[in-house]
Formats: structure tokens, sequence, C-alpha cells
């Protein structure tokens, strides 16, 4: 057998008189496999998305949209649908010819739901793919960490997000949230019908941070305004997986519980709160923010039968959808449940998808008005969003017609009042878009482009 | 001291020569560095593993957060105040921790973290909770000895980042080669045998926690000032293992070793992230590659086998 050892130690060996026999090592060498991790870096930096690329010029290129998708972390669930129906939305603009003649590219990057990697993502827009805008954040907290980037890149910033940040004009004038209602919207527009047929004495469970906070507050006030008195507030601190410890302090005299719960834990807190309760329990008022991807037949849900649900787009069709409606859902890939139709246990994020859709066929109407071209009409485009008005119903906007507030960059838009008849949500009421409004906080218009 | 010197100066042509996206990454990299090498100061010279040092980066981060939007304060009386704050919280909480050794030791800074982070949660009144501040562009712009400066202009807040991470290596270098450095190290390699020969060695364990602490809260400030933002999630037990990873990586008691294992960490997460939504299972996978192939991080290792000189 040949020794491959170094002369030195064959020579040492030899003066010793001695042999040893060293067994050849198996696999990979360590010099070998740094060679191996450093011909992969570098192989990942050519090929990389970003990295070397993205020179050209803009007007030859498509409209780049930099989709902040939560793929993973806590809004996973949420983000596989977003996805889903940006994809679909953007599919059907190109079909129609895409945005002033130019194709829709959707860049989509996983911001892990966390806000620092938000920041990152949007920095990576704005000057690595060149993306024309950002579009489609969720989650509040990765909002708020991302749009002082979007608005110091001034990199047009399109959320759905739900939260009040943008509305509260404490962001900046390059974010916008034009495709679906803020909490405080949605509070405000559901108070009157709660105060006048559940009950008017109501006790809040809420989770014990900002979202959950956001809901004290303004339906507190909305509440109070209709005559009503929330008679206990019980925050739940977000580490908590057992209930049952907090339901004793639900006062007596209680008509409707206003629950509003978010996360893994809600099956644990509605399966907890009807043990506690049994038969006979006040009437329950929820947000269908703590069951969206949960089909409401899962086992343990049976004490929300009879309860009422707030839903911005209902999850069923029901007997008569509007043709917009079913276009909508056939396109996005969603049944008359609400569930995947290649999966009728993938239940959808409904009431919140639909955000993305409408928001890239008002990102598509803004930059037809803005006669967009590229990067340098980033202003005009913010005008021409700040400039709208209104929405009509339709294929583009199948939730419903809305109105829109340019100065705060808000949609205000009809809610739903669901029930749950046989674990299935019913629509009961639909607000109109006046109920929903409120005097504006600020003025982004005033702010420099 | 020619090699850290060449870093600097490699860091300042950086901004010349890479592309627009790069020089953001390299300030973010730049600023989180500063708090990696003050955990480092800790963990690779004292050999004291805290498991809840976001406690401190968070310390800093709302000092400066709240200090602005609430108290008023100016961006540079902001900084001084996120250090004085997050010197008397590592004091505090270094005077309570440092009677636990070993996986003790862990386990309270671990406890104590945990309890910053539901703090910041239950002022959700003060800190918006998980939703958290955003710092308004206005109070970002301010006069500081007769120059108008923006923290929004990108040029600036790289060469600030790079000023500030290029104090914090002279810093650790100073500690390191001085006479305390060497006493910590010695803690580190046979505590016993240093408290025999006459060393208070609480007193000086208590030094490093205080240094490595402050410096942490630095890098929190530095975070919420220049990057406009302060949230939850950063006080949260992620921000307490991201330190010891990039110290880790890029070898633990080495200077420049938490500057490089920060880089690595995110290029890694950004290349990786464009590929695959398992890009956590990739780093891991490269983490257990270098752990296997440099099991003292790059630069431990490079000293070990090459560089005996390397501080």
């Amino acid at each position: 057998m040949a020794d491959n050892r170094p002369k030195k130690h064959q020579e040492d060996d030899a003066m010793n008189g001695s042999k040893l026999i060293v067994p050849k090592k198996p696999g990979l060498s360590r010099r070998k496999a740094i060679k191996l991790m450093g011909a992969g870096a570098a192989a990942g930096l050519a090929a990389g998305p970003g990295f070397v690329r993205y020179a050209q010029a803009q007007s030859s290129e498509p409209i780049r949209i930099g989709f902040q998708v939560h793929r993973t972390g806590i809004g996973a669930a949420y983000g596989r649908w977003y996805e889903r129906t940006t994809t679909a939305a953007a599919a059907l603009i190109n079909e129609q010819g895409g945005i002033n003649g130019r194709k829709v590219e959707i860049i989509a990057e996983d911001d892990g739901t966390d806000p620092g990697r938000g920041a990152e993502v949007v920095e990576k827009f704005a000057t690595q793919h060149k993306c024309d805008v950002g579009f489609g954040t969720l989650f509040s907290h990765v909002v708020m960490g991302s749009a002082p980037r979007a608005g110091e890149l001034k990199l047009p910033y399109y959320v759905v997000s739900e939260g009040h940040h943008v509305a509260s004009t404490g962001l900046n004038r390059y974010t916008f949230q034009p495709g679906i209602t803020d909490v405080k919207s949605q509070v405000i527009a559901m108070a009157p019908w709660i105060a006048k047929n559940v009950g008017k004495k109501v006790c809040m469970i809420y989770p014990d941070f900002a979202f959950g906070h956001d809901h004290r507050d303004y339906f507190s006030a909305a509440i109070k305004a209709q005559g009503g008195d929330v008679n206990a507030l019980i925050p739940i601190p977000p580490t908590e997986s057992s209930f049952t410890r907090y339901f004793p302090q639900i006062p007596a005299d209680t008509e409707v519980i206003y629950h509003v719960m978010v996360g893994p834990a809600v099956l644990t807190f509605v399966k907890e709160l009807g043990e506690h309760f049994g038969s006979s329990h006040p009437a329950l008022f929820g947000f269908i923010d703590s069951l969206e991807a949960v089909d409401l037949k899962s086992p343990g849900l049976e004490f929300l039968e009879g309860s009422y649900l707030w839903e911005a787009y209902p999850r069923f069709a029901g007997a008569s959808p509007k043709p917009h409606d079913t276009f909508y859902r056939e396109k996005v890939g969603v049944d008359a449940n609400g569930a995947s139709v290649s999966d009728a246990a993938d239940i959808s994020t409904f009431s919140h998808m639909f955000g993305c859709w409408e928001t890239l066929f008002i990102l598509k109407r803004a930059m037809e008005s803005a006669g967009y071209q590229g990067p340098a009409d980033k202003a005009k485009l913010i005008e021409a969003t700040e400039a709208m008005t209104s929405f009509a119903e339709g294929n583009e906007h199948p939730q419903g017609d809305k109105q829109f507030n340019g100065k705060i960059h808000q949609c205000f838009g009809h809610q739903n009042i669901t029930q749950v008849k046989s674990g299935v949500a019913e629509v009961v009421y639909r607000t109109t878009i006046e109920e929903g409004l409120y005097e504006p906080e600020g003025d982004y218009t005033k702010m420099a482009l | 001291m020619f090699l850290h010197l060449a870093v600097i100066a490699a860091l300042f042509l950086a901004q010349f020569a890479a592309s627009e996206y790069i020089v953001l990454m390299l300030t973010r990299i730049m600023v989180l560095a500063i708090f990696a090498i003050g955990y480092n100061l800790l963990f690779g010279y004292t050999g004291l593993l805290s498991l809840g040092h976001a406690m401190f980066f968070a310390t800093g981060l709302y000092a400066a957060a709240l200090g602005t939007t609430l108290m008023g304060l100016t961006v540079p009386a902001a900084f001084a105040f996120a250090v004085l704050a997050g010197l008397a919280v590592s004091l505090v909480m270094g005077v309570i921790t440092l009677r636990a050794s070993g996986v003790a030791f862990m386990i309270v800074t671990l406890m104590f973290s945990q309890a910053a982070f539901l703090t910041v949660l239950y002022f959700g009144e003060y800190t918006r909770g998980d939703e958290g501040i955003v710092i308004p562009d206005t109070i970002r712009k301010f006069a500081f000895l007769g120059f108008d400066v923006d923290l929004a202009n990108a040029v600036l807040r790289y060469n600030l980042a790079l000023a500030f991470l290029g104090c914090a290596i002279a810093f650790s270098l100073l500690i390191v080669r001085s006479r305390i450095g060497h006493i910590l190290i010695a803690i580190r390699e046979n505590e016993t045998r240093t408290s025999m020969l006459g060393y208070d060695v609480q007193r000086y364990k208590l030094a490093a926690f205080v240094m490595s602490g402050t410096l942490s809260a630095f890098s929190g400030a530095c975070y919420a000032l220049m990057f406009a933002y302060a949230g939850s999630t950063l006080a949260s037990i992620q921000y307490s293992i991201h330190p010891l990873l990039w110290t880790l990586l890029g070898g633990a008691s080495t200077v420049l070793g938490p500057v490089l294992g920060t880089g690595l960490m995110f290029v890694l997460v950004d290349l990786a992230s464009s590929y695959t939504n398992a890009n956590l299972l990739m780093i891991g996978v490269v983490l257990i590659l270098l752990v296997l192939f440099f099991p003292k991080g790059i630069l431990g290792t490079i000293r070990e086998r090459y560089w005996k000189w390397l501080p």
C-alpha cells in the first residue's frame, strides 16, 4: 500500500524503524470542502437575483412590484394566501395587457414576518431589484419597521395590513393602504349594530399587545357613543396558552363577550370558553382574524355556533353570490366555502387576502392615471393615488365599493357581520361605508415628496 | 492593529465601489457588529455565556426611541441617554446575575431578558408593544457642532456607523490588550487560579458585564435612530441568540471575529432567502459545516493555525 503521508513523517518513521499504518481518510477532505463552499458561494453570488444584474433601462422592463410576503414566521398562513391572490391578480392584469403596455412582474421576498428583515427586504426592493413599488405587507409590526425605509428610499409602498398605522398619519407620504379598511373604521362601523341587536354591556377579551389595544381603545369609544358600556377589559398576555383562569373575571351582567384572540391558541380559547359557560352564556362577537385559515367546523369550535363574527369579505359565498364574487373566487382558486378548490381542508384567509387583489388593481389605475413610465414618475404616482376618491364594486373590487381618502392614504368600505349556523357563517348585516367613516387625524399631502 | 485599520479602511472604500443595496446592508451590519463586539467582551474574553443580551440592546433601542419621541431629546442627547441607561441596567443586572455561574448564569440572564421583553409589551401605551415606534424624520434631522445632520442620508449614516464601529473595535482592542483584558482572559481560562492569585474576580466580571451591556445598548440606540424604528421583536429572545451566533461564526475572543460573523450571517440570510423558504435550514447546514471545519469560528481557527498574533 502506498504511503501518502508527508515525506517528513515517512522519514521519521524510517528513522525510528517503525511504520504506522494510516487509514486513508474517507469522504470529503477539509480543503476540498472549503473549496466547494467557496465555489458554491461564488456561484450563488453570480446567479443570485440582483447581485450583479438589474442595471437595464427601466422603460423596456416590466413594472416590478416588490411583494413583501410572510412566507415564514407567525404570518405564514396569511402569506400563503396573499401570495396566491397576488399571483392571480398579476396574471389577470397581464392578460388584460399589463400596466401602460408593460407587463407586471411580481418579485416576492420572504420577510419572515419580522420587522427587522422586513426593513431589509424593502431596501432590497428599492436598491437591488429596482422595484417600482413595494406591496403586500400584512402584519402591523412589519409595516411599522419597513415604512420608514420605504419613505426614506422613496419607494411607493402599498400595504394590505388592516392596522390603523397608515390612517393615523404617523408614517410617511410613500405609504398607502388603499385596498383594505383599518381596524378603527371596522369597529366604529359595527358598534351601532352590536349595541342595537346583541347587547350594550360588553366584556372585551383581547391580546395584550398593540393589535388588541387598538380594539380596546376604538371599540370602547364606539360602544360608549352608542349608549353602551364596556363592563370589563380582560387583556391576555401573548405568552398565554390556557385561558380558563381569566373567565371568572367576566362580569355576571355581561350581555356580549367581544373576543379578538389571534394565533394558534384560538382553538383552546374557544374550547375553554365553552367549558366555562356550558349551554347558558352571553352572546359572542368575535373577529374572523382569529379564525382565518381555520375551518369553522373544527373540533372544539362548536361553542361558536350562533355567535357573531366580523368579516371584511364573507368566507361563505351564500346561496346567490354576485358574479364578481364568483369570478374572483375562480381566479384565486377558492370554492364557495372559502377553501382551496384543490384541497377542501386548506381554508383561505378570505377576509384579508382580497386586499392584495384590489390593491393591485388600484395600483394599475393609479399608474395609468399618472402615465407612469419608470422610477422618475414616482412622485406622479403618489399624487395620482392621493387623487383617487372611490372604487366601484366589480371584478377589480369584489369585496365591494370603497371610498378613498387621499389625505390619510386609507380606504373605507363595507363591513359584514355574519352569524355561525351549522358551522357556516351567514351574513346578517352589511354596514354602509358611511358607518365606518371618521375624522382624518392628519394630512399626508402636506408632506414633501 | 494594522489588520484592524485595514478593515476600517476597506469598509470606508466599500461605499465608493459597492452597490447602493450593499452599502445599506453594510450600514446595518456595522451597527449590529457593535452589538456582537459588546457580546464578545463577555462571552469570548471573559467566558460568560449570556442568553439575555437582547435586554441591553432593547435598553438602548427604547431609550433612544422613547427619549426622542416622548421626552423630546435631541439625537445626540438620546445617544448619551441610551448609553447611560445601558450602563445602569447592565450594572444592576450584573450585580444580580453574576451571583450565578455556568448554566445557572445562562438561565438567569435568559429569564431577565424575557422579563424585559414582556415589560416592553406591558407598557404598550408608551412602547406600542409589538407594533413598535416609528421615529419621525423631523427628529432625525438635527444640528451638531455647527453641522446639519440628517440620519436619513445614506452616505452620512454609513460613515457614522463606520465611525462608531471603528470606536467599538478600538475600545475592544484597548481592553483586550490592557491589564484588565489579560485578567478577563485569565478568569475565562481558570477562575479559581485567578482568584487565588489575589484578583477580585467578581469585580472584573462585573466590569466586563457592564462594558458588554453598555456597548450592546449603544448598538440598540444606533439601530433605532438610524433606521427609525423600535419594536418588541428587537427585544425578543432571537436578539439574544443573534450575537452569540455571530460571535461563534466569526470567532469568539478575536476582536474582528464578531464583525466578520455578523457580516457573513447577513449575507447568508440574504442569499438563502432569495432561493428558498427553508433559508434557516440552509443557514443551519452552513453553520454545522463551519463548526466542523472551523470549530473556533473563522478567525479563531485562522489564529490557531496561522496568525498566532491575532488579538
